[in-house]
């Protein structure tokens, strides 16, 4: 590969980056120390790190939600504010920041809005996501009226909505229970398989890690490094993935990685 | 419609307890020249005086009608200028706190002197002021409290500040809205009654109780009363009204599909 | 672990530090606020004065906005100096203590007020949470109670307060009357924010206490009433508040002598020979006003405040 191809091919590039928070007083926090780490368009990839490693940090520095103190982000190819600009990415919360003053479908078309989409476009667009997404019949719906597993899908619905390159998820499922965390984590594969997008997912959990990801990068407790970077072949998941040899040792190759950086403290 | 029953069943029946021992505890009891008469009594004095309380419930209404869109329009407007400069809101707000610590019907005597005794202008000032106090906090609580996940999530759109104040802050902030114009609303009846009673127009409720009261007229006074305070349930159902039709997300009922 | 210690301790010191900072600037803010206002009355005024001598008519003076002769805004100067001269001409006592002592009188009235305001509306409350029926029968009375104005109530109460209560045993009062006004309009806040407070704790928490056997009484006590303390105090500003205005108008619409209230209804009529001494007399309702919102907040950053310290959020 080139470097031009290399170059295109990569979504996301974190270079020697550093964040601190108020630097200078006494509740300095180092939160991520010189990461530098590729993602390639179309993959999946997950952070996983103990309490306080930064891995949210981090995905909001590729959101330009917040700016690195040392080091650039670069994300397709250009500043990670102007990729902002650009919409090339959709979030995806904890908490589904649903505007609780708007149905199912006005909440996936809040985005479409502000992008200046036609009034047509935008209900058909919605439309589908709710199909994507496999809520067709909620869309007049309010968000209160829905189990948290299903304000999940409609986040999502919205995250996809305008189309961005990324998809960048921070800990979606961590407030659902086991069950639908499963069902969850099927969807999400799928909409990956079927959109082509590129992924990047943290996470606390290490068998979700395993089983979503073809990438599971491990963060060290504060300040962030990466620990290491483990890669899962697993070919295609399907219910008896979780049930594997193959799954059982990468899981295990991660928690292995992650009480190294505990002992290592 | 069966809920809207079963919900104001408790009501209904207090209600009608509280007033049939009312009234039989002073048709027994009948202690001398005492000032509370029994609720037949007032109804027929109400009946009995209807045209005088009822011109005097108008020229009352008028103030408190304008004092409470004059304030409102005032609080809103403020707390929306106030919301955009985090500084502004820091500072104001609990100011307007500390403001509303005054007992603004002192004011009374001093807007009197400077509007005149039977200028409307004067009680329109005191309702303005008990109004406005309410409304400007609780708008600015509910434009400034949006969460940081839907901050977030705007910022991720690229949205511009008046964006997100026109799609997140607004719709946020229209419950605490209406909580406050319900206050507002009662406080204005009251606050528009006793200005009255400082100075204002004869025929107003607040002279009229207070006139009817020094003559020892109590009966014809509480008719007076039951006006004022039906007044002050209707502003006060009436904002609840619109509360329902501007908020309709908010639950009466919670149902939540699983 | 120390040095963790040490890090709590400092940014406890910071949060600290930022507190008073911001105590401050409200105060700072507040003075500002005061100049401000001066300025502008002055100002206004002196634009008013320049309109008068100009002779052209600007409608907008004398309707809108008031007019501006020292009979009806008379100078900041002259009001501040009238706070020193003895307004009654057989005494030398300045104006400024005739103004404390009726100050003096009315808060004990507010006082009284809130006390019992704070017990009634506290005993509602925890009747309501007994039962569902109770609070949803009892809460609509409770807002249309507010709905009534004192005007009408005053002169009723302070009448059967002189009359019925000769059964006490000690002499009732006027002064006692305008308390029980006061408590009708403290009863209300308590009561409302109370009931919300009272069921604001926790479910998981109240679940642990029965899973402790835990009294009824027990749990009110130990779980939902520190669990409502919040609601309460803000209960507690607006009724510190409510409780001094239901004072001032039930002394003047009842008659009672020697608070606030009959002081600026004096100086009100007597308008003409001495506008400063109503104005003083407002201002100094209005520092009252100020003092017992001020003396709540005080019980609540030493009650309340002063106890989350442990707690200092990352």
């Amino acid at each position: 590969m080139t470097g031009i191809e290399a170059h295109l091919s990569t979504a996301v590039q974190i270079d020697a980056v550093s964040k601190t928070f108020n630097s200078g007083k006494p509740n300095e926090v180092h939160a991520l120390d010189n990461i530098s780490l590729d993602i390639a368009d179309g993959s999946f990839v997950s952070l996983i790190g103990p309490s306080g490693c930064g891995k949210s940090t981090l995905l909001r520095l590729m959101g330009a939600l917040t700016h690195p103190t040392d080091g650039t982000v670069t994300v397709n190819g250009k500043s990670a504010d102007l990729a902002r600009l650009d919409r090339d990415y959709g979030m995806a919360f904890q908490t589904s920041g649903l505007f609780e003053w708007r149905t199912v479908t006005q909440n996936i078309e809040l985005p479409l809005q502000l992008m200046g989409w036609e009034k047509q476009e935008r209900k058909a667009r919605a439309a589908e996501m709710l199909d994507l997404v496999k809520l067709p019949e909620f869309g007049d719906h309010f968000p209160r009226e829905l189990s948290g597993g299903m304000q999940q899908r409609v986040a999502i619905a919205r995250a996809l909505s305008f189309r961005p390159s990324i998809l960048l998820m921070d800990e979606p499922f961590g407030a659902l229970d086991e069950m639908t965390r499963e069902h969850m984590q099927t969807e999400v594969l799928e909409i990956w398989a079927r959109t082509g997008k590129t992924i990047v997912f943290v996470t606390h959990s290490i068998p979700e890690a395993v089983f979503l990801s073809q990438r599971v990068i491990v963060m060290s407790p504060r300040p962030g490094r990466i620990a290491a970077d483990v890669e899962v072949q697993l070919g295609e998941r399907s219910f008896e993935t979780r049930e594997s040899q193959g799954f059982f040792a990468k899981v295990t190759e991660v928690r292995e990685a992650l009480r190294f950086e505990e002992d290592a403290r | 419609m069966r809920r809207l029953i079963r919900s104001a069943a408790p009501a209904i029946v207090f209600g009608v307890v509280g007033l049939t021992l009312w009234e039989l505890v002073l048709a027994v009891a009948e202690p001398e020249g005492f000032v509370l008469p029994r609720p037949t009594e007032i109804m027929a004095s109400f009946v009995e005086n209807f045209s005088v309380i009822w011109t005097a419930t108008l020229n009352t209404g008028y103030i408190v009608v304008t004092g409470l869109v004059a304030g409102v329009i005032l609080g809103v407007v403020w707390a929306l200028l106030v919301s955009r400069f985090r500084l502004a809101d820091e500072m104001l707000t609990p100011l307007a706190i500390a403001l509303n610590a005054i007992p603004i019907i002192a004011l009374a005597p001093i807007f009197n002197a400077w509007y005149g005794l039977l200028s409307p202008t004067s009680n329109q000032a005191i309702v303005v002021l008990l109004v406005f106090f309410p409304v400007f906090v609780n708008t600015t609580k509910g434009l400034t409290g949006v969460g940081a996940t839907e901050l977030e999530l705007m910022h991720s759109y690229a949205a511009s500040k008046w964006e997100i104040t026109k799609m997140v802050r607004i719709p946020n902030a229209l419950p605490l809205f209406f909580t406050s114009l319900k206050i507002a609303s009662s406080l204005a009846v009251i606050g528009a009654i006793v200005a009255e009673y400082f100075g204002g127009r004869q025929d107003a409720l607040g002279q009229f109780i207070v006139q009817n009261a020094a003559s020892s007229r109590y009966t014809e006074a509480w008719a007076a009363v039951v006006a004022g305070s039906a007044m002050g349930i209707i502003l006060y159902l009436v904002s609840g009204g619109f509360e329902r039709i501007a908020t309709p997300w908010r639950p009466d009922v919670d149902v939540v599909v699983q | 672990m120390t040095t963790r210690e040490e890090t709590n301790r400092a940014a406890a010191r910071l949060e600290r530090k930022a507190a008073t900072r911001r105590g401050l600037r409200r105060v700072v803010v507040f003075l500002v606020f005061l100049l401000v206002l001066s300025l502008v009355y002055t100002g206004y005024k002196a634009f008013g004065e320049a309109v008068d001598d100009a002779q052209t008519d600007w409608p907008v003076v004398g309707r809108v906005l008031p007019r501006t002769d020292d009979l009806t805004m008379p100078p900041i100067s002259d009001i501040i100096v009238e706070f020193g001269e003895p307004p009654q001409r057989n005494s030398s006592k300045p104006l400024g203590a005739f103004i404390a002592e009726a100050a003096l009188f009315t808060f004990r009235e507010a006082a009284f007020g809130f006390l019992f305001g704070t017990l009634l509306g506290l005993s509602l409350a925890i009747l309501m949470l007994r039962s569902r029926w109770i609070e949803r029968g009892l809460s609509p009375y409770l807002v249309v109670s507010q709905t009534v104005p004192l005007v009408a109530i005053a002169p009723i109460v302070v009448i059967w307060g002189s009359k019925s209560l000769g059964w006490l045993p000690f002499t009732w009062e006027p002064w006692m009357s305008v308390a029980i006004i006061a408590t009708y309009l403290t009863f209300f806040p308590v009561a409302m924010n109370g009931i919300k407070g009272l069921q604001s704790a926790h479910p998981a928490s109240m679940e642990l206490m029965r899973s402790y056997a835990a009294s009824r009484r027990q749990t009110l006590i130990k779980l939902q009433l520190p669990a409502s303390l919040p609601y309460l105090f803000a209960a507690f500003k607006l009724a510190a508040t409510v409780a001094i205005v239901g004072a001032i108008v039930g002394e003047i619409s009842g008659g009672v002598r020697g608070g606030l209230g009959r002081l600026i209804l004096d100086y009100a009529s007597r308008y003409t020979t001495g506008p400063s001494r109503l104005y003083a007399s407002v201002l100094g309702a209005a520092a009252l006003g100020i003092l017992a919102v001020g003396i709540v907040t005080l019980i609540e950053y030493v009650a309340v405040t002063r106890r989350q310290e442990g707690h200092v959020a990352r």
